[in-house]
């Protein structure tokens, strides 16, 4: 028998609370929701929007009235709920529809806070948070002229930038001297206060409203100074106050809000609360990122699943008038114990500052400029020791440029139709069409949706500032600890230390000890589980060929066609007539299409076909060639120049070096690809500074740079240290290997991982400590010798995993005419 | 080996469960395109037209987890059941009827 769940407050967060319910167990209660508008759930944040004339209400609704239908829901739209008897567990609304519950919800929200002057109550005196309030206004904007809105912080901007697009003359009174004080400090407040009354809108800052004038209908506003305004209509958009009134009136405790626990239990255990109306911690919020955290709880525990626990948010603001960036988070006033570092550029319109506090990040305002607002406000959530990269913090994550966006960082200024993410040839307006039209929140949402950003990933700053400002100020950033995939609710770092401490070898072991939602993973979470555990238990962990991508399953990359490239390795990119021979010899033999020199000095030879792979690999084997591992996330090249041996620049035997070390690394797994590359002078005709692991040899010895990236975002390497002989550059080279190996999340290249963990953190573990040096190096030595068995001879001549290779059947049918 | 059939739909004989591993899948070649075969963890065995309604890829070289497959070109989803793209995606593979005797996977094509 079903249990009954009744939900109060057709709003975001008590419906959220739904879907996710109905996402973990949709057959547990038979479920009524009561409203008291007469709408399904709509999108309350962009009514902005849909004042400013943007959008529609139809644009906006989130869930419509088949929805509920569809889910077996019960809708009581239009009802008001006026009491609740607790000890009978039934709820009744003000037209006399009465239900029972053993489980209820209150998402009662918030109301708008109404200053208490004569006058208040006067016709055309309107509030900003419903559909109804947006109907009023756009009702007077096409019968009046002069608006007045009262609040100067985000919400009242939002107002009155709605009211002046449908033709009013608006002025915003505003008590304190600067806008938004609560989410700007006053430098950044000037600048928004210049750019919006450019636009035309009027401020009249310190201004102490006193009566709002008119007999039966509003005619202006005076103030405490005396001096008066003219209006016909008068928006209180001063701030909102969580509506507690039934709560209380049910004998339910409530301080400011409905006090709830972590788990958003209120002080009846059979009553829980999410949304606007909660206090939680001490804290209420009016954000939509806080609320979705708290639905998501909530269903855990109406589900009963019982683990989950929300810890409060921390947030950040974004506004949304079309055309103005605007950015900030966390503690941006900062105090006595904080230091700021400013960046102010008036002709240009951007002004930003981070206050950091023992160089760790406490707030950020952004104004103009606002792509790095993400990522400071990871870095702010992370709680990242920035030390390393203060002398560039100011100038954002993509200081170096990305590629196949035009290096735009600014997404108010662009137009629709550009082209954003360049992989997937997605435009700003397919974006924003799909964040209003399906009602997204998030940046995994846009991408599941869009696709934007979800190739090569260098326009997700981009990505997620049009995002944040297509919703303003409810903006909902990625969680603090985004799980591995949908297929679990722990993270890369909390996967990967169950793997080592509770020593599990098999992904079944994996994924039954952290108790996986899935039957078996998915096309994410699988081979980060292979990878796992074959780095952590070399020898102990059997590579489970069905949790490898495709590439490293059959161990060449796969191409638009289906045919697949074949690249033997080329030690330190040195070959041989006999070697090149060989290879025309198969090229010509296969009849393969293209050939073509690599970017890492090798021979590439695209266009077989998979059934032909075998035997190219045998006559490969056959010549001296071994797999050169171009398709995995794995050792790659490493690209070298002639050094010493010929070039009259060079210090040292780079060429030498480069094959030694590819000699010992080659055939080794690793999180993402990896590239290496020996210069033999400071010239770096080997480019090793843009690769993961590159040597500059100089004439007292060997420069070792580490976290380089040519791709996507370029990235100059760190240098890491010097060392003087060929032997310690080796081990070295290891040992980075090895830390890299060890610590970095699957699919997570060197560059990232080095902003993630910081440089101080590898020089500690790998140039300060020799001890854990030696024990990386030896552990990548031990992990090499069950890798260094070349698989394409394994596959060739040795006969493995043959049926990869094979078509199952092949069925020819009769063509009898 | 080749088996020479009529043209109008029959079940053919295309290998033994054995033949595929688990969680994988395997090709059967005929004159209409390829056809991928699939074995499940549970070892049920679905048939679906070898290219993803996206770009063409061949979705039996993807990853299987549960009664789907990921595309190896582009990460779409699909139910290996009912051939239909996962949302947010959309799109569907034709799907084949597959019958099992003694272990004995037989397509109807």
């Amino acid at each position: 028998m079903k249990q009954k769940l009744v939900l109060i407050g057709n709003g975001m967060a008590g419906v959220r609370t739904l879907e996710e319910l109905l996402k973990v167990d949709a057959d547990k209660y038979t479920i009524t929701v009561f409203g008291a508008e007469p709408y399904g759930n709509y999108n309350r944040i962009l009514l902005s929007p849909v004042l400013a004339g943007e959008k529609t209400v139809n644009d906006i609704m989130l869930n419509d009235e088949q929805w509920y239908a569809d889910n077996g829901i019960t809708l009581h739209k239009g009802k008001k709920v006026i009491d609740i008897d607790r000890r009978g567990r039934k709820v009744f609304a003000s037209d006399g529809t009465t239900a029972e519950y053993d489980r209820l919800i209150l998402a009662t929200g918030s109301n708008p806070f109404i200053i208490p002057v004569p006058g208040s109550n006067l016709h055309g005196v309107v509030s900003f948070r419903d559909i109804h309030d947006v109907d009023t206004m756009l009702a007077a904007s096409r019968e009046f002229k002069n608006a007045v809105v009262i609040g100067g912080g985000l919400l009242g901007l939002e107002a009155a930038n709605g009211l002046m697009r449908q033709g009013m003359n608006v002025s915003v009174v505003h008590l304190p001297p600067t806008l938004m004080e609560r989410q700007l400090d006053t430098e950044a407040g000037r600048m928004l206060q210049k750019s919006l009354e450019d636009r035309g809108m009027k401020f009249l800052m310190n201004a102490d409203t006193q009566a709002i004038l008119g007999t039966d209908k509003v005619t202006g506003v005076r103030f405490k100074d005396g001096s008066e305004v003219a209006a016909d209509i008068v928006v209180m958009a001063v701030g909102i106050r969580p509506n507690i009134e039934l709560a209380k009136k049910a004998g339910i405790y409530c301080e400011r809000g409905i006090v709830v626990d972590d788990t958003m239990l209120t002080y009846d255990p059979r009553v829980y609360a999410v949304g606007e109306c909660v206090q939680h911690r001490g804290q209420a919020y009016g954000l939509v990122a806080p609320l979705f955290e708290q639905a998501r709880v909530c269903a855990n525990h109406l589900a009963q699943l019982g683990y989950s626990r929300y810890l409060g948010s921390v947030t950040s603001t974004k506004l949304k008038v079309t055309g103005i960036d605007l950015f900030s988070a966390g503690n941006f006033i900062g105090d006595d114990s904080t230091e700021n570092i400013i960046m102010k550029d008036v002709a240009r319109g951007v002004y930003k500052k981070i206050v950091l506090k023992n160089n760790r990040i406490q707030g950020a305002v952004l104004y103009g400029d606002t792509v790095d607002g993400a990522w400071y406000f990871q870095l702010l959530r992370d709680n990242t020791d920035i030390s390393d990269i203060r002398d560039h913090l100011m100038f954002g994550q993509s200081h170096l440029g990305d590629s196949g966006h035009s290096g735009k960082n600014a997404a108010a200024a662009m137009s629709d139709a550009m082209e954003v993410c360049g992989c997937n040839g997605v435009c700003k307006g397919d974006i924003v069409t799909a964040i209003t039209k399906k009602g997204l929140f998030t940046l995994e949402d846009v991408r599941a949706h869009t696709k934007a950003s979800s190739s090569c990933g260098s326009c997700t700053g981009l990505v997620e500032q049009i995002l944040a400002s297509t919703l303003g100020g409810d903006y909902s950033a990625a969680p603090a600890a985004t799980p591995l995939c949908k297929c679990t609710d722990f993270t890369h770092d909390e996967v990967q230390k169950a793997i080592q401490a509770q020593k599990l070898i098999s992904i079944r072991q994996t994924m039954d000890y952290l108790e996986w939602k899935t039957p078996d993973g998915c096309a994410k979470c699988r081979p980060a589980l292979n990878y796992y555990l074959i780095a952590y238990w070399p020898g102990e962990a059997r590579d489970d060929p069905q949790s490898r991508f495709i590439n490293e399953r059959a161990h060449a990359n796969i191409q638009k066609d289906g045919t697949y490239s074949v690249i033997p390795r080329m030690w330190g990119g040195v070959t041989t007539p006999a070697e090149l021979r060989a290879i025309a010899d198969v090229a010509e033999k296969y009849q393969v299409p293209t050939v073509k020199v690599t970017g890492g000095q090798r021979i590439d030879l695209l266009g077989v076909k998979k059934e032909q792979l075998v035997s190219v690999w045998a006559d490969l084997s056959k010549a001296g060639f071994v797999s050169g591992h171009a398709y995995g996330k794995a050792l790659r090249t490493v690209k070298t120049c002639v050094g010493s041996e010929w070039c009259r620049f060079g210090t040292q035997d780079s060429t030498g070096l480069g094959i030694r070390l590819e000699e010992v690394t080659w055939g080794s797994w690793m999180p993402h690809k990896f590239k290496m590359a020996v210069s033999g002078c400071p010239r770096n005709c080997a480019e090793a500074t843009i690769k993961d692991f590159g040597v500059v040899c100089v004439d007292s010895g060997y420069e070792l740079h580490v976290g380089g990236n040519g791709g996507v975002k370029v990235r100059a390497t760190d240098l890491l240290c010097k060392v003087s002989t060929e032997k310690q550059a080796i081990e070295y080279c290891c040992a980075f290997i090895q830390l890299y190996r060890e610590h970095a999340h699957y699919l997570e290249r060197t560059a990232p991982w080095i902003e993630r963990v910081g440089l101080t953190y590898v020089k500690q573990q790998i140039v300060d400590d020799a001890q854990n040096r030696a024990r990386l190096y030896e552990r990548f030595l031990h992990s090499q010798q069950f890798v260094q068995k070349d698989p394409w001879a394994e596959r060739a001549l040795g006969g493995i995993e043959a049926h990869e290779f094979k078509p199952l059947k092949q069925v020819v049918q009769d063509q009898i005419v | 080996m080749l088996t020479k059939i009529s043209r109008n739909m029959e079940w053919i004989e295309v290998g033994t469960i054995a033949d595929i591993p688990r969680l994988g899948a395997r090709v059967v070649n005929t004159d209409e395109g390829d056809i991928a075969v699939f074995r499940t963890a549970a070892d049920e065995i679905f048939a679906v037209r070898d290219r993803c309604p996206h770009k063409g890829g061949p979705l039996s070289q993807g990853i299987v987890h549960d009664r789907s497959v990921t595309c190896p070109l582009h990460n779409w989803v699909l139910g290996l059941d009912d051939g239909v793209a996962k949302a947010p995606d959309e799109g569907c593979v034709k799907t084949y009827p597959v019958k099992i005797e003694a272990d004995t996977i037989f397509l109807m094509i």
